[in-house]
């Protein structure tokens, strides 16, 4: 069932890796002037933001699993 | 040692004021104004992406400006700051719509409104069968396009004042790709 939501052509989900492409660089990009910087500092944001978000799906899919 | 060799990022923001007059007017255009012409490309591509998918998404009607007592937008006090693309919602509510009748409309409330008599809670809102037409589609569109007015708000914010200022060791660092 997981694969069929996360693959599914109508599936919304996948808008979530331009939308944090988008944070990353903006954030980045007011934190630093030079583009190396940014682009090096977006790619460490988005790391982040994706592993947080990854986590949390692994802890609520353990959770709908268990219950 | 110059300044400008103590601190690499060191700047020229030109007017700042009127640096981030401009970026409140269009993301990026601050920059273009202050020759930070890759800055400029990064914020205008990723905030008015973000905020032109979501409006498409939310069928293009998320992004309407009201304050009305049983219709308060307050989403759009995130999205205002995405600045032009966004500002004919406001001259919407006062009936001016130089984009046609429709553009960034406020939804119609029932008549009962109007003639200051209680509502009836049985018979839906415009703005109800909005939601209703496009599902989740419109609360995502709604969202997208409040990220990108908070974003431009960064955006607005390094065009007045430069990049957010770092510890030197934590800039070193980084520049040395230590990450």
């Amino acid at each position: 069932m997981i694969d069929l939501v996360l693959f599914s052509s109508t599936s919304r989900l996948w808008l979530i890796l331009p939308l944090i492409i988008c944070i990353s660089l903006v954030y980045a990009g007011t934190h630093h002037e030079q583009l190396g910087l940014i682009v090096r500092r977006a790619w460490r944001t988005f790391k982040w933001i994706t592993g947080f978000m990854l986590f949390a799906f692994g802890i609520l899919y353990l959770i709908q699993y268990l219950v | 040692m110059t300044q400008s060799q103590e601190n690499p990022e060191e700047i020229d923001l030109r007017d700042p004021l009127r640096a981030a007059f401009w970026a409140l007017l269009w993301p990026g255009a601050g920059h273009v104004y202050q020759r930070r012409y890759a800055k400029a490309v990064i914020f205008m591509i990723c905030i008015l992406s973000l905020f032109a998918v979501g409006w498409t998404l939310g069928g293009k009607r998320v992004v309407y400006a009201s304050w009305r007592n049983g219709d308060r937008r307050w989403q759009y006090l995130c999205q205002v700051w995405v600045g032009l693309p966004a500002w004919p919602a406001i001259l919407q509510t006062v009936n001016i719509t130089p984009f046609g009748k429709d553009f960034m409309r406020r939804p119609s409330l029932p008549p009962q409104w109007y003639d200051q008599q209680p509502l009836n809670n049985d018979q839906p809102t415009e703005a109800a069968l909005w939601q209703l037409e496009d599902h989740s589609d419109y609360e995502l569109g709604t969202v997208l396009t409040m990220i990108a007015g908070l974003l431009n708000l960064l955006v607005i914010f390094d065009a007045a004042a430069g990049p957010v200022r770092r510890g030197k060791s934590k800039q070193v660092e980084e520049e040395n790709g230590s990450d």
